[in-house]
């Protein structure tokens, strides 16, 4: 589904990725860990054609990536940070992302599932930062594509929404679609990721399922055997 | 593209600055008709305000607007469309209210004092044809520095001095170098000097459509031999059209290499 080759990125003297080779076969939960400033949104945003890679190479469903639009009618993406035009109302932003889109979509239940009727009618300005949150998520998932990229799904969200989240991200999986997110969040990675990537300092240290991330470090616990990783280097 | 325009003409109606700006320049012309008291001199001393003040809420406009509207450009730039009609949408959406604010805010007064029976239907649309340009003109240079620059107070900062330099300080520098060469032949000079500051040409062009180029002297008489002809004019408008052009142009060579 994913293919990154070589794949580097510098801003000005700090260099964000370092010859990152990644492949995402499709359908599965895959998560990016990584400490703050590891590279972890940057990867998302080479893939998403917002940041433009200094060197290496990045296809989508075997098309190169570089210059290119249109493959982002099949991803829904997430933003870590859920900020909107402040001056637009709930519904009126849903409608402007349906018509720019121009693709089928099924916002109701999601707007029902997560219990924002009554804040259809109110300025995106005027919401808490867990409900804009909320806003943030019926707009990733009310459109059907085939890859989902998620940047820290789980911001602000209240125990209800997070199962309701964790439901909807495995309905999505068994529908065969490719799911791409990253979380500091252990409990919810383990609980819902196939495989996890480990970025530091903008190269991957570890690929492969908890288990044998597990095996590898010695580790019972993925805190730890993500902090083991951490200090002995492992490559893949 | 046009969706983006939609959406950004949509988002400044609903803001309060359309509708001020809107005001200022309908009783700005009901003002001056009413203390005129004649279409053509009240068309001269409108010329002076236009060549100033437009680009002055161009560029102020433009960068703020480009700053304010961050979040929507980031929530576009991960759907499928292209960033070129992106930031071309937006920059149409500022570039074309601006306009129809001051066509509609000026064009009203004129209208209600009787325009189409006067003499000066030309002049004024000329004026508002020059308006026009210079508001796309200083949009687009606005958001030049807007996505060269993330810093906001700075970014502020060059569009107050880019401003500033053009309409105050061009026109000190371009009087000097006329006296300290005026032992030299200064014809080309001026013509050349003149077609690289889009303020100096739209006053230009307006004095000798008013036919009141004598007050300029020599220059003016050398201005009058270029511009004053069919060709002169059309080619004045084509350097204003490049002075549009090359901006966009450039917003959108910028718009395809930027990280966001």
């Amino acid at each position: 589904m994913i293919l990154i080759e070589n794949l580097h990125k510098k801003f000005g003297k700090n260099k964000v990725l370092q010859g990152v080779e990644l492949n995402f076969e499709a359908g599965g939960i895959y998560a990016i860990l990584g400490p703050n400033g590891s590279g972890k949104s940057t990867l998302i945003k080479c893939i998403l054609g917002m940041v433009l890679p200094d060197q290496g190479s990045l296809s989508v469903s075997g098309h190169s990536i570089r210059g290119k639009w249109v493959y982002r009618e099949q991803i829904n993406y997430l933003p870590q940070i859920a900020d909107f035009p402040g001056n637009l109302k709930v519904k009126e932003l849903l409608s402007m992302i349906k018509d720019l889109r121009g693709q089928p979509s099924e916002e109701s239940e999601l707007v029902k599932l997560f219990e924002l009727q009554s804040y259809l009618d109110k300025k995106l300005s005027t919401l808490s930062g867990g409900t804009k949150q909320k806003v943030n998520l019926v707009l990733t998932f009310m459109f059907d594509s085939s890859l989902l990229i998620l940047d820290e799904p789980t911001t602000g969200l209240d125990p209800s929404s997070l199962i309701s989240l964790k439901r909807l991200i495995r309905t999505e999986k068994e529908m065969g679609k490719t799911i791409l997110l990253s979380s500091h969040i252990m409990q919810f990675v383990e609980e819902i990721a196939d495989e996890i990537v480990y970025l530091l300092e903008g190269k991957i240290y570890f690929k492969g399922s908890i288990n044998s991330l597990k095996e590898l470090t010695g580790e019972n616990d993925v805190e730890h055997a993500i902090a083991a990783i951490a200090t002995t280097k492992v490559y893949v | 593209m046009f969706k983006i325009l939609k959406y950004s003409v949509y988002d400044l109606m609903r803001s309060r600055w359309s509708y001020v700006y809107l005001l200022f320049y309908l009783m700005l012309g009901f003002v001056l008709l009413f203390l005129n008291n004649d279409l053509s001199k009240a068309v001269i001393t409108l010329m002076n305000i236009i060549v100033v003040l437009v680009p002055l809420i161009g560029t102020i406009f433009g960068i703020m607007y480009y700053y304010n509207s961050k979040e929507f450009t980031d929530l576009l730039l991960a759907q499928p469309i292209r960033r070129s009609s992106i930031f071309l949408g937006l920059y149409l959406g500022v570039a074309g209210s601006l306009s129809l604010s001051l066509i509609i805010g000026l064009g009203l007064p004129f209208l209600i004092y009787g325009l189409f029976k006067s003499g000066v239907i030309w002049d004024f649309s000329l004026l508002l044809l020059i308006g026009t340009s210079l508001s796309f003109i200083f949009t687009a240079l606005s958001f030049n520095i807007a996505i060269s620059q993330d810093n906001k107070i700075k970014g502020f900062g060059y569009t107050v001095l880019l401003w500033l330099f053009m309409a105050v300080i061009y026109d000190g520098l371009f009087l000097l170098s006329l006296i300290v060469f005026e032992e030299y032949p200064l014809d080309r000079f001026s013509i050349i000097a003149t077609m690289l500051n889009p303020i100096d040409l739209s006053r230009i062009l307006i004095l000798l459509k008013l036919d009141i180029a004598a007050l300029l002297g020599y220059t003016g008489a050398v201005f009058q031999k270029f511009f004053g002809t069919q060709s002169g004019l059309i080619i004045a408008l084509c350097v204003l059209m490049l002075w549009t052009v090359f901006p966009v142009w450039r917003l959108l060579h910028r718009a395809e290499r930027k990280d966001f």
